[in-house]
């Protein structure tokens, strides 16, 4: 024992995939400890707000101000001046002003600004154009004017009898200490909800291994079981057995999912139940192949020493059969866990998941990012996460089951 | 070819019974329901009427339509004859619209996609697993683990990642729907050249996905191989590497298939959630609205559809393994 799992952690493809599900696992244990606000409480107001620090407004133009000399990301100019804009701005230095087309730089707001405040003059009527777009051209002007100004913004009250009275100017130069204001950080967004993605990705990767194991384990025990009685047991139970199989492995299992989870209803389907669900009807391929490993062992001699000496069939399945096709079983559980959550995942995105608003899981972390179009309007924060967190579960489960392959099997070693 | 009769007379046989217990689940399942679908129905109709006998006669009018007041097994054969004659039911999200109506629209654009989107996936996958197990090195350290994480990335996580990257960030290619939602279809050219770039972005999702899961496998099974004795004793007597490669490959590739025959429902299921994801026009959709809709005639029709569909598919793959495999040419001689 103690030297198979030396070897077995001497596969480096196994180490890897253990050391990234370990990594997952303990993420999901170590975050809820320093992280305890609820992952399902839903923070902000809307969707899909992008990843990022928030800061309170109010705070911060209440706070004490710093002055500081820094260029801004955040240009006014180039706030007003939008594609729309600019390219009129360049029509009116064509047709009006009768500069050539190269000399227009439009990606440059500066060098434009410059060239319409060298030609446009509001006084002149220019000839050619309706009143509308002259008025709009003028009060583009203004625009341009204001946007120029280092005026700053200029906050205001209402006093009692509802006029306005200014209380503090912002100047442009004015920053605030963001240690002295409230701030929240999404590090991953928030989802359509307005929950944060990243708690709520924890919570629900704890959950869709909780499915997954479920499941795993549900399947692996039913596979286990009918195939050591059909592999050992032969003729009739085999029959009956490897005839129920076969019709499994061929009806897909996707369709019976589909069916038993509608028909079970939307009442009484909870985490719990779909990961019973899917692992009853993931068992048939388990039985397959441990029923064609226990025939292989059934007349080995040790065995057939078993049977001579009057043990009985129990004593004869754990001791001379389940050590031989342990390591088999083991791989088989393996899959099926990462089957499960696959299966849980698929299964929410057609609205068959987990009727709950309890928890998260994976698969409806999904549906609720595709009912709400997350993929057609750019919220990436919002599903791809829990794709490459599914991708990583099954990938790290996959490798840690081609390392055992290879350690149990050395015709496969390269 | 006597024996060749008798082993597709058998397969022939135990897909036709499984088809018959498909097609029983397929009726049982959805009537184990907690409250029953149709009583559901009847309760939707009668809701505002104040009138009891009214609604007493409504409720009886569903029931003797449905036929949920004669015993199961009676229901179970008129189901089925109507079923046999193409007759679904009524859709209840989409009514009126005959069920099999639905189904017919949607099926041909599942085929149309899965069917090549698997079958050139599983090709590209077993070329690139070969590949990877002879030649090793590079190639096999660098690509191989790739396609071992690409293999793992679901159907529909692949749809979104290349919806994302083609689709919404270079704007190549459409995002959604089976054809522009502008079109009429008609036999047009730019009816088809819409088909066509619709098509793009389902279709090589599906392919990626199968060929890392393939790719997989065939490299295995090939190392396998390639270590086997009679090649070794083939290298020994002097043959080309050439020939012996085939023949590893060839041995190679019968595993795969049946592989392929086992999958194929697993393989469906996930290409029918991409689908989703692209709002394709076919089963994926159907049987989304058919949850969403708690449209239940529409649901049960494409759950068997679907299996019909694998089972045909698993039927050809095993038929097609008698004629590749030469041990099945074999045990017929006897």
């Amino acid at each position: 024992m103690k030297n198979t799992l030396k070897q077995v952690f001497h596969s480096g493809k196994f180490l890897f995939g253990f050391c990234i599900f370990v990594v997952i696992i303990a993420t999901c244990i170590i975050y809820p400890i320093f992280v305890t606000a609820d992952p399902l409480q839903m923070i902000g107001q809307g969707n899909f707000f992008k990843p990022g620090t928030y800061v309170s407004i109010e705070e911060s133009t209440l706070s004490k101000s710093y002055t500081l000399q820094l260029p801004k990301e955040f240009s006014k100019l180039e706030a007003v001046l939008d594609i729309d804009t600019r390219s009129e701005i360049q029509q009116f230095l064509i047709k009006q002003a009768g500069i050539a087309e190269s000399e227009i730089d439009v990606t440059d707001a500066e060098a434009l600004v410059e060239q319409w405040k060298a030609n446009y003059d509001p006084d002149t009527k220019y000839k050619g154009l309706t009143t509308a777009k002259r008025k709009a051209l003028k009060r583009l002007n203004n625009e341009i004017n204001a946007a120029l100004k280092d005026s700053g913004v200029i906050i205001a009250e209402k006093d009692e009898e509802g006029a306005l009275a200014q209380s503090k100017v912002i100047k442009d130069t004015d920053y605030v200490n963001i240690n002295d204001v409230t701030k929240k950080t999404f590090i991953l967004g928030t989802d359509n909800f307005g929950r944060d993605v990243l708690t709520e990705l924890i919570a629900a990767t704890k959950s869709s291994l909780k499915i997954g194991l479920l499941a795993g384990t549900i399947a692996t025990a039913i596979g286990l079981i009918l195939g050591l009685l059909a592999g050992y047991m032969g003729g009739l139970a085999d029959n009956i057995i490897i005839f129920i199989t076969n019709l499994f492995t061929v009806i897909p299992s996707f369709v019976i999912l589909i069916l038993i989870s509608y028909s079970v209803g939307d009442n009484a389907r909870g985490i719990a139940m779909v990961g019973i669900i899917i692992g009853v009807t993931s068992w048939p391929w388990t039985t397959r192949s441990v029923r064609s490993q226990v025939i292989s062992l059934r007349n080995r001699d040790h065995v057939n020493l078993s049977k001579l000496s009057g043990h009985s069939m129990f004593r004869i399945i754990f001791t001379d059969i389940l050590p031989y096709i342990a390591s088999y079983v083991v791989m088989a559980f393996i899959l099926q866990i990462s089957s499960g959550i696959l299966a849980e995942a698929q299964l929410s995105m057609i609205g068959l998941g987990p009727a709950t608003t309890k928890t998260a899981t994976l698969g409806l972390m999904m549906q609720w990012a595709m009912t709400y179009s997350a993929h057609l309007n750019g919220s990436w924060w919002a599903y791809f996460p829990v794709v490459i967190l599914i991708a990583l579960i099954s990938f790290s489960l996959n490798l840690m089951n081609t390392g055992l392959d290879q350690v149990f099997n050395p015709q496969l070693r390269d | 070819m006597k024996g060749y009769k008798k082993y597709y007379g058998q397969k022939l046989f135990w897909y036709f019974l499984t088809l018959i217990f498909a097609v029983i689940l397929n009726f049982i399942l959805p009537r184990l329901m907690p409250g029953n679908p149709v009583s559901a129905l009847a309760s939707k109709a009668v809701s505002g009427m104040t009138d009891s006998t009214a609604i007493q006669k409504v409720i009886n009018d569903y029931a003797t339509r449905f036929g949920i007041n004669e015993p199961m097994y009676k229901q179970f054969f008129m189901w089925l004859g109507n079923a046999l004659r193409g007759d679904f039911g009524v859709s209840f999200s989409q009514y009126p619209r005959p069920v099999s109506d639905i189904i017919a629209k949607a099926v041909w654009w599942t085929v149309c996609l899965q069917l090549p989107a698997i079958i050139v996936g599983w090709i590209l996958g077993n070329i690139l697993g070969a590949i990877a197990a002879y030649i090793k090195g590079v190639f096999d350290k660098a690509i191989l683990p790739i396609f071992l994480f690409i293999g793992n990335v679901p159907a529909f996580g692949m749809a979104t990642v290349l919806l994302f990257l083609f689709a919404i960030k270079l704007r190549i290619a459409p995002s959604s729907g089976g054809y522009g939602y502008d079109l009429i279809p008609s036999a047009s050219w730019t009816f088809i050249k819409s088909i066509i770039s619709h098509y793009q972005l389902p279709f090589w999702s599906i392919v990626l996905i199968t060929i890392g899961g393939q790719a997989i496998g065939m490299r295995s099974m090939s190392i396998y191989e390639l270590n086997a004795d009679y090649v070794k004793y083939s290298r020994f007597l002097g043959i080309k590497d050439r020939k012996i490669v085939g023949y590893v490959f060839r041995n190679a590739m019968l595993p795969q298939i049946t592989g392929l025959a086992l999958s194929l429902g697993t393989m469906m299921g996930g290409a029918l959630v991409a689908e989703m994801v692209f709002s394709y026009p076919g089963l994926g959709m159907t049987l989304l609205t058919a949850v969403n809709g708690q449209d239940y005639p529409l649901l049960s029709a494409c759950t068997l559809i679907i299996t019909i569909m694998v089972l045909v598919a698993n039927l050809a793959v095993e038929l097609l393994y008698g004629v590749i495999d030469p041990r099945v040419k074999a045990n017929q001689m006897d």
